[in-house]
C-alpha cells in the first residue's frame, strides 16, 4: 500500500495522494503521521485486548481448559508486547506528539520529517513480525520481560522474531525521541521561552531523553540475549558460566524508565486537557515542569525494585526503596496541582474531561500501591502475584489509556473539524470505568492472597474473584464498541465543530480544522500565556 | 532537506512570510550519538559486573596479547588526526587535499580492521569458550561494526568530495563533519574498550 514520493517532487500537489490516501504514504507531514501512529495503534489496541480477552476467558475457570498451558504462555508475552510496544508507547508518545508538539512549539512541522516517517513506517512491519512470531512453531513465551533462562530454554523461532521485532520498535522509539527533542529545544518559534510552553512539550521533553538514554541498552541487551539462542553464548545462561540478574539489570534498566516513557507524556496531556474544561489556569506550572525532570532523574535509578527478589543485596534494597518512595514526591505534586486545577473551576461535564478525571482516581490507587510495592518487605510478600498486575494495569490502562481517550475526545474536532457525539462518549467511559476497576481492583484481593501471575490454572477457591474480574474484561470489550461507532457516526456526519469548539488557549486551536499543511496560514501565533483563562475573561469584560 | 522543502512550501503558500531556520542536523546527531553511547555502556557494564561476580572456570584463558590492540589504538588517533585535516583542507576549498587526506583516513580503518580480524584468528579462545570470550568478541565485534560502517561512511565522503560533480565543498561540509564526529566519538569508545578490556 506504500506509495513513496521522490523527494524532489514533494512540492507537486497533483503527486500527493489526496484524502484518504495520504495516509498510507510516506507522508513527511506531522499530523499525517500523528495520525497513522493513532488509528496502527489502535489496531494493535484491538488485537491486544482480543488477546487479553482470551487470558480472562481462560482465567475464568481454574483448571487450563480453554487453551493448553503453552499456548496460555504465548498469549499473554504477546498481549504484553503488543499493548506496550505498538499501543501504549507509540501512541501516547508518537500520536499525540507528532500532531500536538510542532504546533505548540510554533513549528510548521518537527525538526526532521523525513526520519519522523521512517519512525513510524518501521511500526507496522515489525507489528506485523510479532503477530506473525505467534505462528510459527515455537511462538515466544517467556513474557514481555523474556527473562532468561526461560526465553534461552523455550522454543526458540518465535523468541528470535520477538527479539527482532522489538529491536525495530526500540530503533522507532529513538528516532522519534531524537526528533523531539530538537523539536521542543532548537525549532521554537523565536520570542517563545521554554517556560512558556504548554506542559505536553516538557513531559514529551522528559520522556524523549528517557527514551534516548535507555532505549539503547534494551537493545544492547537484546542483542546479547540473541547471542545466547543463537549462537550459544553463555551471558545469560548459568550452565555456562553466565549471570541471569545481569540481564535483569540491563532489561529493568529501560524497562523502568519506560513505564515512565508510557504514563510522563499522559501527565502532559491531561495537563492540556484539565485547564481547558475546568476554564481555569493551570495551577502550579514552575512546579510541574520541575516534578517531570524530577521523575525522569529519579526514574533512571529505580530499576532494582523490580529484583528485590533475585538475590539483591540489602545496600541495593535500601537504595532502589529509598529512590522508588522518593518518586512519589513529584508525583503527588503533579496529582494535587491536577487537583488544585479543578478546584473551584467551571467545570463541563464531557466525555474528555470524565476521561481525565477517571485518570487521576485510577492513577491515584495505581500511585499508592506502587509505593507499596517499592518496600521490600511487602513486595517479597506480592512478588509474581496478580497484586503487581494490578497495580501495573492501574497505572498503564487507568492512567494512559483512559488519557489515550480523553484526548481523542479532546482532539479528535481539530483533527477532523467533527464533534464526537458527548452521549456515546459518556456512555463509553461508563462502561470502561466501571469496567476496568471490575476487572483489576478484585486482582489486588487475588495477588495479596497469593495468586501467581503469568500461570493458567490457579487455586479453585479464587474462582469466584477471578469471574468477578472476567466479567469486568468483558466490560472494557463491551466498551469499544460505543466509542467505535461514535467514530465512525462522527466522521461521516458529525456536527461541525468550528476551528475552536472549547474555546481553547493553546497554539493549535488557533488555526483552522483540520489544520492546513504547514499548520498556519500566516505566521505562527506567539502563545505567551496557554493557560491564560481566568485572565480571558476578566480582559473581556 | 527539511530546510529545502518547507521553504518552498512556505513560499507558494505564503508569499511574504520566507522563514528558515538554524541548521540543528548536528544537533540531532549528537543526540544520536549519546543514544548510541549508551549501548555501549550497557555493554561496559555487563562486563564490568561479570569480571566482579563470574570467576571464570579453572584453565580459562583470558589474557591478551597487547601489541596488536596498542596498534589498533595508535591507528584510531592517528585516524582522527588526519580526518580533522581532511575538514580543514576542504574549508579552504582544497578539495584535492581534503579527498587524500580522507582517503588515508578510510586507509587506516581499513588497517585497524584487518588488525582486529588478524588478532581474532590468533585468540586462543572463540566466542563460545567462557564468558570472558564471549564479551570480548561481543564488545569489539560491536565496535568493529561501528568501524566498518564508519569506513564505508569514510569512502563514500571521499567520492562525494571529488572535484568534477562531487556535492561536497566549503559550503555544504556537514556531511564530512557529522561523519567526523561520528569517527571521533568511535575513537573514543575504543579508548575506553582498550582501558577496559585489555588494560584494566
Amino acid at each position: 500500500m506504500t506509495i513513496s514520493i521522490d523527494p524532489q517532487k514533494t512540492n507537486n500537489e497533483n503527486l500527493q495522494p489526496k484524502g484518504w490516501l495520504r495516509y498510507f504514504s510516506f507522508s513527511l507531514d506531522h499530523k499525517v503521521i500523528g495520525i497513522q501512529y493513532l488509528v496502527c495503534g489502535f489496531l494493535f489496541y484491538l488485537i491486544g485486548g482480543t488477546l487479553a480477552s482470551a487470558i480472562r476467558i481462560e482465567l475464568a475457570s481454574p483448571m487450563s481448559d480453554f487453551m493448553p498451558r503453552d499456548v496460555y504462555n504465548q498469549v499473554l508475552t504477546l498481549h504484553g508486547t503488543i499493548m506496550i510496544f505498538l499501543w501504549i508507547v507509540p501512541v501516547v508518545n508518537g500520536a499525540f506528539g507528532n500532531y500536538l508538539i510542532p504546533f505548540y512549539v510554533g513549528a510548521r512541522d518537527m525538526a526532521f520529517p523525513r526520519l519522523n516517517a521512517v519512525a513510524f513506517w518501521l511500526i507496522p512491519p515489525s507489528g506485523l513480525m510479532l503477530v506473525a512470531s505467534y505462528f510459527v512453531e515455537g511462538a515466544a513465551q517467556a513474557g514481555w520481560t523474556a527473562y532468561p533462562p526461560l526465553s534461552i530454554t523455550t522454543p526458540q523461532s518465535g523468541q528470535i522474531i520477538w527479539i527482532l521485532s522489538v529491536l525495530l520498535l526500540g530503533g522507532s522509539s529513538i528516532f522519534g525521541g531524537i526528533n523531539f527533542i530538537a523539536t521542543i529545544i532548537k525549532l521554537r518559534r523565536p520570542g517563545l521561552k521554554l517556560m512558556q510552553l504548554p506542559m505536553y512539550c516538557w513531559a514529551m521533553l522528559g520522556t524523549s531523553l528517557l527514551v534516548v538514554l535507555s532505549t539503547p541498552v534494551l537493545a544492547g541487551t537484546l542483542i546479547l540475549l540473541s547471542f545466547d539462542i543463537i549462537a550459544k553464548t553463555g551471558f545469560f545462561n548459568p550452565v555456562l558460566g553466565g549471570n541471569v540478574v545481569v540481564y535483569q539489570h540491563l532489561f529493568w534498566f529501560y524497562s523502568h524508565p519506560a513505564v515512565y516513557i508510557m504514563v510522563l507524556p499522559a501527565f502532559g496531556l491531561v495537563s492540556e486537557i484539565l485547564p481547558v474544561h475546568a476554564r481555569k489556569p493551570l495551577f502550579g506550572y514552575t512546579t510541574m515542569v520541575f516534578s517531570i525532570m524530577g521523575i525522569v532523574v529519579l526514574g533512571l535509578v529505580v530499576w532494582a525494585h523490580h529484583m528485590f527478589t533475585s538475590g539483591t543485596p540489602p545496600w541495593m534494597r535500601l537504595f532502589f526503596t529509598i529512590a522508588t518512595a522518593f518518586i512519589a514526591v513529584p508525583t503527588g505534586i503533579k496529582f494535587f496541582n491536577w487537583v488544585a486545577t479543578l478546584w473551584g473551576g467551571k467545570i463541563s461535564i464531557n466525555s474528555a474531561m470524565l476521561f481525565s478525571c477517571g485518570f487521576i482516581i485510577n492513577f491515584v490507587f495505581g500511585g499508592i500501591t506502587g509505593v507499596a510495592l517499592a518496600q521490600v518487605p511487602f513486595d517479597i510478600h506480592v512478588h509474581d502475584t496478580y497484586f503487581v498486575v494490578a497495580h501495573f494495569h492501574y497505572i498503564v490502562y487507568g492512567g494512559t489509556v483512559f488519557i489515550i481517550f480523553s484526548s481523542i475526545y479532546h482532539w479528535f474536532p481539530k483533527v477532523t473539524g467533527k464533534m464526537l457525539n458527548d452521549k456515546l462518549g459518556i456512555l463509553h467511559f461508563i462502561i470502561t470505568f466501571i469496567g476496568f476497576n471490575l476487572c483489576f481492583a478484585p486482582q489486588h484481593w487475588l495477588g495479596l492472597n497469593g495468586m501467581p501471575r503469568r500461570v493458567a490454572e490457579y487455586d479453585p477457591q479464587f474462582q469466584f474473584v477471578n469471574q468477578i474480574s472476567s466479567l469486568g474484561a468483558l466490560l472494557m470489550a463491551i466498551s469499544t464498541i460505543p466509542f467505535l461507532i461514535n467514530v465512525f457516526l462522527s466522521v461521516r456526519n458529525g456536527k461541525d465543530a468550528g476551528d475552536n469548539p472549547w474555546n481553547a488557549l493553546t497554539p493549535e486551536w488557533l488555526t483552522s480544522s483540520p489544520p492546513p499543511v504547514e499548520n498556519w496560514e500566516g505566521e505562527a501565533p506567539l502563545v505567551e500565556e496557554p493557560y491564560g483563562y481566568g485572565k480571558e475573561i476578566s480582559e473581556q469584560k | 532537506m527539511t530546510t529545502l522543502d518547507s521553504s518552498k512550501e512556505i513560499q507558494k503558500n505564503n508569499s511574504e512570510v520566507n522563514e528558515t531556520h538554524e541548521d540543528f542536523r548536528m544537533f540531532g546527531l549528537i543526540t544520536f550519538l549519546i543514544a548510541d553511547g549508551m549501548t555501549f555502556a550497557g555493554f561496559f557494564a555487563a562486563y564490568l559486573t561479570y569480571k566482579a561476580v563470574n570467576p571464570l572456570p579453572d584453565g580459562a584463558i583470558y589474557e591478551l596479547e597487547l601489541p596488536i590492540p596498542t596498534l589498533n589504538t595508535i591507528l584510531l588517533l592517528v585516524s582522527s588526526a588526519t580526518f580533522h585535516k581532511a575538514g580543514k583542507a576542504l574549508l579552504k576549498d582544497k578539495n584535492s587535499d581534503s579527498q587524500k587526506w580522507l582517503l588515508f583516513t578510510a586507509f587506516l580503518g581499513i588497517i585497524f580492521l584487518i588488525c582486529q580480524l588478524f588478532e581474532y584468528f590468533h585468540l586462543p579462545f572463540g566466542l563460545t569458550d567462557n564468558l570472558f570470550a564471549s564479551t570480548f568478541y561481543a564488545l569489539t565485534g560491536f565496535h568493529g561494526l561501528h568501524v566498518t560502517l564508519g569506513t564505508l561512511m569514510i569512502l563514500i565522503i571521499a567520492w562525494q568530495s571529488r572535484i568534477n560533480g562531487g556535492r561536497l565543498t566549503s559550503q555544504n561540509i556537514f556531511p564530512l563533519e557529522a561523519v567526523e564526529l561520528y569517527w571521533h566519538f568511535v575513537d573514543g569508545i575504543w579508548v575506553i574498550l582498550f582501558i577496559i578490556l585489555y588494560l584494566l
